[in-house]
């Protein structure tokens, strides 16, 4: 009992962080993409998001947070329905992408996942070649043409920020790459189907700082053509790479708004305490 | 106070203990194994020559061989292989990427691992009904296949679902999100993947219902048999025949088992002899299976 005090007094104060760029940072309007409306999420008897009213400007990036289990990975999971592969789980409300709701019956759920691409926590190169794995979305809709794919991988690689490191490799395997070329290697396969939005799930949580710090400038060139949510973990990373954040807590939505403002005038008291490092 | 070091000392001596019996236990199969097989090399291994795969049984144990015998197992092994993988994969396939997880499925699921284990002669004497009396397809290669086929089915069912399982969530993930449908996330990704573990299954499958007798038996295979079926492939168009499958049959086992019932001591030679071919063959499918884990595990990495 006395060794637990005791580590809890030598606990490091609340960390700070730099705001003093932030505050200046303000961000021109764009139109929303998606409009999340009232959304309710359930794994089994587990209420997981609790009515989120949110929306997300298209080629902006944003930033879900908060801490472990409050909804931000489902929530970012409902935006391209993968969650529909979970079992046993339900939503209610509607999700609108381009003023359509993507959970309406009619929604074709790969159309709509062709628009919205993803990179997960865990890079998850399919255990092919880098080429193979690049152009997968486009042979799947029956392009075999060599000259566009050639280009479709080369377009791509660059634009993830990989062709330089890979271009005379492209038919080895994927899997003897290092962990951040990886999940480069997964962003350049998710832009070769030209989404509109792209949803990245932790992108860099199990990476090294320097592999990190490639994919989120990697991220900042990307959101001028592209929509990007992000959801973190690290705090710095959201004031970072993101316009607007949304922070959430036990399912809830607690605040959304520009990322400048939310980290240096937080309205709400648990935004503040969760970004001061008071708990979480 | 307990006594720690006497305690420590005893969990030690316990350790070295069990060791000791788990040796034991593992020798008592090998050696049981190497007898068995020593035996038969013994008895049999002077009967092997070329002529002995050439030659059909005999009155004369000399003369007599296994060639009708290995012949039928082929191509009994050829319509079981062609008809339980492709339905043993489909229903694996099914049951794990596309069947609701609801108590149907669940029912279905455990009656599947129950039916691997029914005892064989039962499939014989159902396929005696179905096969041979209601279909009418005789007491011939075709009968004698599906039986076997139906006998490994669960068994190729099982290893398809364990071998799918074992392909990470997170390459279906990666196939879906790029707007994969179900059936290419299985084409491209998880069947692939899996094909080690498949083809392992499927080849272990195979390699019982080799040396299965009792449900050929049920359905009538011949002990004596002094031709060949007819063959599948043809000189004039169109070239492959069918007819071998309605051909009666006769297999290494019940040639095995013929000889072994029979007083000479002679034609006991005989059933060793085939006992050892057999053995070999079997040993042979699970040393092809385990190249096959091998050669797949290596290529494939996360």
């Amino acid at each position: 009992m006395d060794l637990q005090e005791e580590t809890r007094t030598q606990m490091t104060p609340p960390m700070r962080m730099d705001t003093s760029s932030l505050a200046a940072k303000t961000v021109a309007k764009t139109e929303p993409i998606f409009g999340v409306e009232n959304v309710n999420f359930y794994y089994g008897d587990k209420h997981a998001l609790k009515s989120i009213n949110l929306e997300i400007s298209e080629k902006k990036s944003t930033a879900f947070i908060g801490p472990s289990g409050c909804g931000k990975t489902t929530l970012l999971r409902c935006l391209n329905r993968m969650n529909d592969l979970i079992l046993n789980t339900r939503v209610t409300g509607s999700i609108r992408l381009d003023g359509k709701n993507i959970y309406d019956p009619s929604t074709d759920v790969i159309q709509l996942r062709r628009r919205v691409g993803m990179i997960f926590q865990k890079w998850n190169p399919f255990p092919k070649s880098i080429y193979e794995n690049v152009i997968y979305g486009l042979r799947i809709v029956g392009i075999n043409n060599r000259g566009i794919l050639d280009e479709v991988v080369e377009k791509s690689l660059r634009r993830a920020a990989l062709w330089d490191e890979v271009k005379d490799s492209l038919h080895k395997s994927a899997a003897d790459m290092s962990g951040g070329q990886q999940q480069r290697l997964c962003i350049a396969r998710a832009l070769a189907v030209e989404p509109e939005v792209i949803l990245m799930d932790e992108p860099c949580s199990a990476l090294d700082p320097i592999s990190t710090a490639k994919i989120e400038e990697l991220i900042h060139e990307l959101k001028d053509t592209f929509t990007i949510v992000i959801v973190t973990h690290n705090m710095q990373q959201a004031a970072r790479v993101s316009d607007y954040t949304a922070f959430f807590y036990l399912g809830e939505l607690i605040e959304f708004g520009e990322t400048g403002k939310l980290f240096t005038a937080p309205e709400k008291r648990q935004t503040e305490d969760y970004i001061t490092g008071r708990f979480g | 106070m307990i006594d720690v070091e006497n305690k420590v000392a005893r969990n030690k001596r316990f350790d070295g203990l069990f060791a000791i019996i788990g040796l034991l236990s593992t020798l008592i199969g090998m050696v049981t194994l190497a007898a068995l097989i020593l035996d038969l090399a013994t008895a049999g291994l002077a009967r092997l020559s070329p002529h002995f795969f050439t030659s059909f049984p005999s009155r004369f144990p000399a003369q007599a061989g296994i060639l009708s015998a290995w012949v039928g197992t082929c191509l009994i092994m050829l319509v079981t292989a062609a008809t339980a993988v492709p339905m043993g994969v489909a229903a694996g396939v099914y049951l794990e990427e596309y069947a609701p997880k609801n108590w149907l499925t669940a029912l279905i699921e455990i009656n599947i691992a129950n039916l691997a284990g029914v005892p064989s002669i039962v499939y014989g004497l159902m396929a005696l009904g179905l096969f041979v009396y209601q279909l009418k397809l005789g007491q011939s290669v075709l009968s004698a296949g599906l039986t076997l086929a139906l006998l490994i089915l669960p068994i190729v069912i099982v290893a398809t679902r364990e071998a799918i399982r074992a392909v990470p969530s997170s390459m279906r993930e990666a196939a879906y999100a790029l707007g994969a449908t179900k059936w290419q996330t299985t084409r491209d990704h998880t069947l692939p993947y899996s094909m080690g573990g498949v083809l392992t299954g499927v080849i272990i499958a195979l390699s019982r219902a080799i040396g299965e007798s009792a449900p050929l038996i049920t359905i009538g295979a011949l002990t004596f048999i002094a031709f060949l079926p007819d063959s599948p492939l043809k000189a004039e168009f169109p070239f492959i025949s069918f007819e071998w499958l309605f051909s009666p049959f006769s297999a290494m086992p019940i040639q095995m088992f013929n000889w072994v019932s029979r007083p000479q001591q002679e034609f006991h030679l005989n059933a060793a002899a085939t006992g050892l071919v057999l053995m070999v063959m079997t040993l042979a499918m699970n040393g092809i299976a385990i190249y096959f884990r091998y050669r797949f595990r290596k290529r494939i990495k996360w």
